[in-house]
């Protein structure tokens, strides 16, 4: 995947680094930049790669629309690229339709639920909601009578409330009462795990993009600025400090990938393997992204702690992303009880299975 | 970006699982017969000649060589599994293990057909070990201010001074050392240094000497050189070029699971003691141990796709070892606190976990040491990102 050896990525890539150029979006004054990145992303099909043609979407491969959320991750492009993706992706599950525009998908914590009435109304709320104010709908994944129900939601039926986030964007907490929505059908063969194993493959994959992005900006400062008479990349220290970022770029970029290459290419979320590669690309990419982000700004120093450089553009979003779709502390201890669950002989086998 | 490595998403290909189910079975057929206790750690009973002739029996040594020497011309990602399989067994590899990784490769590139045609096949019946001789009193991670010379005389070179921290070598049946033909130059001071094989068993005027280590164990040898005979057919590759030999192969040796699983024993004992049902903080713990560890592992199986596709991974693979062998250096302080509240119903168990503990415990400092230290590869990592020459 490291090689952008199809269409779809090659799009991704060259809308992100027209439209999304992380310097004009950090000097922009407002959001105008917003619009015309959006509606290049819309109009290449690649917000709703997931999405197959019946349903309204472009019907790109899995692994396609994979390879766009890598991209994005390089730019941190602050639209719900991902959101949306995800959102159509659940949407279809259920063979609903995808409507244009921005989506989310809720819930976006492992712990946030939300209920289906017989009466076919939606309650609950979800915490830690990015571009809710941006979407036109959201996509529900709740608890009905029988069974896991997908629905899709006008954003106008919730109630949000400002949440204060790392990132510069603010987060919601979203709460639906009693919401009707636009359609509804029972979900097929996925839940609450089948999401989280979706969105937490699509953080780590965002990570690994973020984290190449800042260890090129990193090597490409320690050779700018000067210190003590020569470029700081010559320092000892400042070169292990860089080979460690690299190392946990690559750890992140592993295993998120693996993950990727692992869904796309499986029947079913459920099938085996799929868990462990889903949680290890959200726990270990959630660790490079703490790592990372540190030693990237310690590399910058004092001018990669302004608001006028765009290190933070990355760095916050790596912090910010750590907590979606279950943070690397829940999936750890869920993973470790299932390998517990399964026993010291089960241990070997299952990391040699992939 | 530039800077980004490569870690392809490679999958074992189906020959490689039937491969290992053939591997698991002998394995477990050879532990029930007492061929070796998995549990036993740190003795000397690593080297086991007979494990070694039955391993060779069975093709698995110098499986990626071709079968004029004796090998088998299969593929790098089967020799991974048979490697890892053996490795989390605890099996007694040490005989065959140099020879089969790096050995056999370099007399492969760099030596002559007789020698060849002689020993490489020895090697694939479990008959012959190898030592590694490159450090030196002076010379540790500065390879190149190797001091041991080679004079040339006639039909050969006599080799004068000693090399230390020599793995194998009071077992050993060559070495593949480098010795000083000349000078290092001005312009490059990596240059003077050639390989050499080693005839252990039959070149007078070379002594060893046992060097223990912390852990109690003999693995470690001073190697002493007095007018010891070289004939002029056991150099190996160019004279004065060995440096070029050198750093090519370190991919090889650097990204094998080897790197991360020596102590994997104490983990599978960690979920032993911790039961079905782990406390919070336990899960967590192990549930991290379990993710870095799948991590690195598709990180290891990746550079071995490169190299089996004849690529140089040599940046990717130091990453490898450098995130491996820190990684398994913490494994034991993390498997000791995440047991803290662990009370397991079988005392045994207990037994078995801190045996397991203590070992992998007094094992760790070396593992950021042996095969290039953490700053050495550090500093291929940084070459690799373009902030130094290499």
């Amino acid at each position: 995947m490291s090689e952008s050896d199809n269409i779809v990525a090659e799009t991704a890539a060259r809308i992100f680094a027209d439209l999304a150029d992380p310097q004009t979006v950090n000097a922009a004054k407002d959001a105008a930049w917003k619009a015309p990145l959006w509606q290049a992303l819309e109009e290449n099909g690649l917000t709703l790669a997931w999405v197959p043609d019946d349903l309204g979407g472009a019907g790109a491969a899995i692994a396609d629309g994979f390879e766009v959320i890598l991209a994005a991750g390089r730019y941190a492009a602050p639209v719900p690229i991902a959101e949306t993706l995800l959102a159509g992706w659940l949407l279809s599950t259920a063979k609903l339709a995808s409507p244009a525009g921005m989506m989310v998908p809720l819930p976006m914590r492992p712990r946030d639920t939300f209920t289906m009435k017989a009466d076919g109304s939606i309650s609950g709320r979800a915490r830690g909601v990015p571009f809710a104010r941006d979407a036109a709908h959201f996509a529900v994944l709740a608890e009905g009578k029988n069974g896991a129900v997908v629905a899709l939601v006008a954003a106008a039926s919730a109630r949000l409330s400002e949440m204060r986030g790392i990132a510069g964007d603010t987060i919601y907490e979203v709460a639906l009462e009693n919401a009707r929505p636009v359609g509804s059908a029972a979900a097929t063969g996925i839940g609450k795990e089948a999401l989280m194993v979706m969105g937490a493959t699509v953080r780590s994959l965002a990570t690994a993009g973020a984290l190449e992005a800042i260890l090129a900006l990193s090597v490409k400062y320690s050779g700018e600025r000067v210190a003590f008479e020569k470029t700081i990349s010559k320092f000892q220290a400042v070169q292990h400090n860089l080979a460690r970022l690299a190392g946990e770029s690559a750890a992140a970029t592993t295993a998120a990938t693996s993950a990727a290459d692992a869904i796309a290419n499986a029947q079913s979320l459920a099938a085996p393997g799929i868990y462990l590669e889903a949680a290890a690309a959200r726990i270990r990419s959630a660790e490079a992204a703490t790592e990372g982000a540190a030693i990237a700004h310690q590399v910058h120093g004092a001018i990669g702690y302004t608001k006028e450089h765009i290190l933070h553009r990355y760095t916050r979003a790596l912090l910010t992303w750590r907590d979606d779709f279950g943070n690397e502390s829940q999936w750890a201890v869920d993973l470790g009880n299932r390998v517990a669950a399964a026993g010291a002989d089960e241990l070997w086998p299952l990391v040699a299975s992939r | 970006m530039t800077t980004a490595l490569n870690f392809d998403p490679i999958r074992l290909p189906k020959v490689c699982e039937d491969l290992r189910k053939e591997v698991r079975s002998f394995v477990k057929q050879e532990i029930a017969a007492g061929t070796w206790d998995p549990n036993a750690v740190g003795r000397d009973e690593a080297f086991n000649y007979e494990f070694a002739r039955k391993v060779g029996e069975k093709g698995w040594i110098g499986l990626t060589w071709p079968k004029k020497y004796g090998g088998h011309e299969r593929t790098f990602l089967e020799r991974y599994v048979v490697t890892e399989e053996f490795r989390v067994a605890n099996a007694p590899t040490r005989v065959f293990f140099t020879a089969d990784r790096q050995s056999g490769p370099t007399l492969l590139k760099y030596a002559n057909e007789d020698i060849k045609m002689d020993i490489l096949p020895r090697i694939c019946r479990g008959e012959c070990c190898f030592g590694i001789g490159m450090s030196e009193p002076g010379s540790g991670s500065d390879l190149f201010a190797a001091k041991t010379k080679a004079t040339k005389v006639d039909g050969g070179y006599l080799i004068n001074g000693s090399k230390i921290w020599t793995s194998n070598a009071h077992r050993a049946d060559y070495l593949i050392a480098i010795f000083r033909t000349s000078a290092p130059t001005k312009e490059n001071r990596r240059h003077g240094l050639t390989s050499f094989l080693v005839d252990m068993k039959n070149t007078k005027g070379i002594s060893c000497n046992p060097i223990i280590q912390l852990s109690g164990l003999h693995e470690f040898n001073e190697v002493v050189f007095e007018d010891a005979f070289m004939p002029d057919s056991h150099l190996l590759g160019e004279i004065d070029g060995a440096w070029k030999q050198a750093t090519s192969e370190l991919a090889y040796e650097r990204s094998g699971p080897e790197r991360f699983l020596e102590t994997f024993q104490v983990m599978i004992e960690l979920v032993r003691v911790l039961g079905e049902k782990p406390d919070l903080r336990a899960a967590e713990g192990l549930g991290r141990l379990v993710a870095q560890l799948h991590t690195l592992r598709r990180m290891s199986v990746s550079v071995n796709g490169m190299l089996q596709a004849g690529k140089e991974p040599v940046v990717e693979g130091s990453v490898v070892k450098d995130l491996g062998t820190l990684w398994e250096q913490k494994l034991p302080h993390k498997v000791r606190e995440i047991a803290a509240f662990a009370e397991p119903e079988d005392l045994a168990n207990r037994v078995a976990f801190e045996e397991q503990l203590a070992f992998a415990t007094t094992i760790a400092p070396k593992l950021t040491i042996q095969g290039g230290t953490t700053e050495v590869l550090r500093g291929i990592i940084a070459a690799g990102l373009g902030l130094r020459g290499r």
